[in-house]
């Protein structure tokens, strides 16, 4: 588990890259850190590992308190840093021996740790050559395998699937979700919002060091971009006229061939929307909801907290 | 110990793979390595016919240790770039994030780098070293003995520790590995003028004092080991992207930390000065052991061994005191030869000579000067015993009454200096090395300003108008 409570950093005096972050992540849970670069997520993250000390508030990592146990915070998470961090002279093999051994694993659990990694994430091939020869891919995945050696409870993931092709990047998520499922507790600072869509389960996006949301996916959408939308499209051109709308629904946009409707409740206004339409005879060729996108929440936040008017 | 040990090594051992995998290391390690034995021993041969020619053999049989010390340090000179680039270099790889964020000790990640950056030159340097001795078994000369070889060795290892040390240091604070090779000079530097010194105790051929200058060494390179595990903050590594040199700033912590909370003059003689005197308590008596001790043993010292070398016969005795009494009268115009306000300025340079001598060696050689300086207090009173004055009489009349503020003035700042070196090389929880060293000199400004130079005032004025007068008064009694 992770929690924080008004963690904060401050450089020179003057500038606080992370300003009053709470955050609680649970077992099996993954929070996407969204937010521009230089936002703060980095300086999070470091802090969740016990590289910066907060200079106020506190966190607790796995349970243990980032500034008074260190040590036992860096054994229990996995890192996945900005830069893959590979030492190009050594073979993936002699690497991922290495961090077996730097995190006091035993020769035979190493041995099976890296085995499986290498197969995997499809290096096993590659493993005996220097990691130096690597494609970028290769590489992003070396350091992946790198944070999951140990099998940490925690992982903090920093763009984990950055250079990769498809097909990798797909294998990457596929492991993450796996590791949601053996309930690790999962933060990812990415930028690629359809991974963060597609892998989260809380979202959060910070803007110069504070936490603007925080939440589900559902709560973030209804928060920014208002309640839920659902379009009725029709055969062939239709006058609805002066439909009888049931209370708590609102008519948000209209075309000859479409109605588009704002539903507080969906689950108390739509069969009753549906039986107004058919009752006007409308020629209804689909009902559904109309899709808003992380892409569209975050863009939302990042333009009211600047100021600037939001084009979807 | 034994898991410390693993940790260490663990870093260790991916270092030393790491550089021995890269031909650019190795290829010019080895070539220097071999080349310049070969470029000694033909220098040897010369030196030893155009000696021969002219019967220079003392210089000859010291000319083969220099040669051995040289040989020694030149790897240690070009391997430095390792340990210079321990810290940093990892850091502008990006290479040294996973490692910190590993649960390996602070102590483990620096003392693994220090192995390497020790390891790696020595293993050069005493390669270099045993190849020119093979060549120089077909040359006619004699071999060092035993003991001098050792000592070789030893400096050789001291050298290796001392600047590895330091350049680890550098490696850890620097922001770029440009910055770091920039800062190479203040190890490469000093530590060539020491060699220097090295030498002309080789030509002198005293190896005892070759020895102090081993054990000196090491107790430096300890200082600097402990000096980096202080200040060795994983935060630093990667918090200081960019370091920006704010001197206002910077003026601004000293004069805080200087003037303290006291917002008049008087309140800072009031409440400043007297706490900085308490935190001054331990060094203070540090440093007036020393001094008690050092001007016994140097009294006796002279006592017991310069009649060794000075027949001291009353006939000689009765020639001193006679001078002496006959040149009283030049104590009346003391003030004509030797102004106050030289002695002042004199006294205050020695004193700021002393914490410079201290800031680059963590007081020691701050100390040592101010060993000096009360060896020569004993030494003078040795002397006077030894033309029958009675030392106590002499110490009351002709140093005590500016004394009392002179040397007061110097034990609080060599407690001071001592202090700065100690505060260095103490774990100083979020300060940076810079802070540190800032607060530790705004610290010893505080009782230089405050103590330091009004009593060195006093005591210069006392030194030229009243102790004279003291001393011609007191002649006949002492």
């Amino acid at each position: 588990m992770i929690e924080t409570y008004d963690l904060s950093k401050q450089y020179n005096k003057d500038f606080w890259a992370v300003d009053g972050v709470n955050l609680q992540v649970q077992p099996g849970q993954i929070l996407a850190l969204l937010g521009q670069n230089g936002a703060g997520k980095t300086t999070t993250v470091r802090m969740l590992t016990s590289l910066l000390s907060p200079t106020r508030g506190w966190a607790r990592v796995g349970g243990y308190d980032v500034t008074k146990h260190p040590k036992d915070v860096r054994a229990n998470v996995g890192v996945l840093t900005e830069q893959h961090g590979l030492y190009m002279r050594m073979t993936g093999e002699e690497y991922l021996e290495y961090f077996g051994k730097v995190y006091g694993l035993d020769a035979a659990t190493r041995t099976k740790q890296s085995k499986y990694l290498l197969d995997y994430f499809g290096l096993a091939e590659a493993a005996p050559r220097r990691s130096g020869e690597y494609s970028k891919g290769m590489k992003q995945k070396l350091a992946l395998a790198r944070a999951l050696i140990h099998d940490p409870s925690v992982l903090l993931l920093d763009e984990p699937t950055s250079a990769m092709d498809p097909e990798s990047a797909q294998l990457v998520r596929n492991e993450i979700s796996r590791l949601r499922s053996s309930r690790r507790t999962i933060i990812i600072c990415t930028h690629n919002l359809a991974e963060a869509e597609a892998l989260s389960d809380q979202i959060a996006i910070i803007y110069r060091g504070k936490i603007l949301l925080n939440g589900t996916l559902e709560e973030l959408k209804r928060a920014v971009l208002g309640p839920v939308e659902y379009e009725a499209t029709f055969a062939y051109e239709f006058d609805a006229g002066d439909l009888d709308l049931p209370p708590g629904v609102k008519l948000a946009d209209r075309t000859t061939t479409s109605l588009r409707f704002r539903v507080d409740a969906p689950r108390e206004s739509n069969p009753k929307l549906l039986m107004a339409l058919t009752a006007q005879n409308a020629p209804l060729l689909s009902f559904h909801e109309v899709p808003k996108k992380l892409e569209h929440v975050y863009l939302k936040t990042m333009a009211d907290a600047q100021g600037v008017t939001y084009a979807s | 110990m034994r898991r410390n040990w693993e940790g260490i090594w663990l870093v260790a051992r991916r270092e030393f793979q790491d550089q021995f995998r890269d031909w650019r290391i190795v290829v010019p390690m080895i070539l220097m390595v071999s080349i310049f034995p070969f470029v000694a021993d033909n220098t040897t041969r010369q030196a030893v016919n155009f000696m021969n020619r002219f019967g220079g053999d003392i210089i000859l049989d010291r000319l083969i240790p220099f040669a051995i010390l040289v040989i020694g340090f030149f790897p240690l000179s070009f391997t430095l770039l390792v340990a210079l680039e321990a810290f940093v270099g990892e850091k502008e790889r990006g290479t040294i994030e996973p490692l910190l964020s590993s649960p390996l000790e602070d102590s483990h990640m620096y003392l693994g780098k220090l192995l390497v950056g020790v390891a790696t030159p020595l293993l050069f340097s005493y390669g270099s070293i045993t190849l020119y001795l093979l060549l120089l078994m077909r040359r006619p000369v004699e071999f060092p003995s035993a003991y001098m070889m050792t000592l070789i060795l030893l400096l050789t290892f001291a050298h290796a520790v001392l600047m590895v040390s330091a350049a680890i240091v550098i490696s850890v604070q620097a922001t770029t590995i440009r910055a770091a090779n920039l800062m190479a000079s203040f190890v490469v530097v000093p530590v060539a003028f020491l060699l220097q010194g090295e030498t002309l105790l080789i030509f002198w051929g005293n190896e005892d004092v070759l020895f102090m200058a081993v054990l000196g060494l090491t107790i430096l390179s300890g200082l600097l080991i402990r000096l980096g595990l202080a200040h060795f903050k994983r935060e630093y590594l990667l918090g200081r992207e960019i370091d920006t040199l704010n001197l206002k700033s910077m003026w601004q912590t000293f004069l805080d930390r200087v003037s303290g909370n006291a917002s008049s003059i008087f309140e800072w003689y009031g409440s400043e000065i007297p706490a900085t005197l308490r935190q001054l308590r331990t060094p203070l008596m540090v440093v007036t052991g020393l001094a008690i001790i050092t001007i016994v043993a140097s009294y006796a010292w002279v006592v017991l061994n310069v009649p060794k070398f000075i027949d001291i016969t009353p006939n000689r005795v009765q020639q001193v005191q006679s001078y002496v009494r006959n040149n009283l009268g030049n104590l009346d115009v003391l003030d004509e030869n030797v102004p106050a306000p030289w002695i002042f300025v004199s006294n205050v340079r020695s004193m700021v000579g002393f914490l410079f001598a201290g800031l680059i060696s963590f007081s020691t050689l701050g100390l040592a000067l101010f060993i000096f300086n009360m060896s020569l207090i004993g030494g003078v009173l040795g002397a006077a015993s030894l033309i029958n004055y009675s030392p106590l009489a002499v110490f009351g009349v002709a140093i005590l009454p500016h004394g009392i503020f002179e040397l007061t003035a110097v034990f609080l700042a060599t407690a001071a200096v001592l202090k700065v070196g100690a505060v260095l090389v103490t774990p100083q929880p979020d300060k940076s090395l810079g802070e540190v060293f800032l607060l530790s000199l705004a610290d010893w400004f505080r009782v230089f300003i405050g103590l330091v130079v009004p009593l060195l005032a006093i005591a210069a004025v006392i030194e030229v108008y009243v102790t004279p007068q003291i001393i011609k008064l007191a002649f006949p009694y002492l």
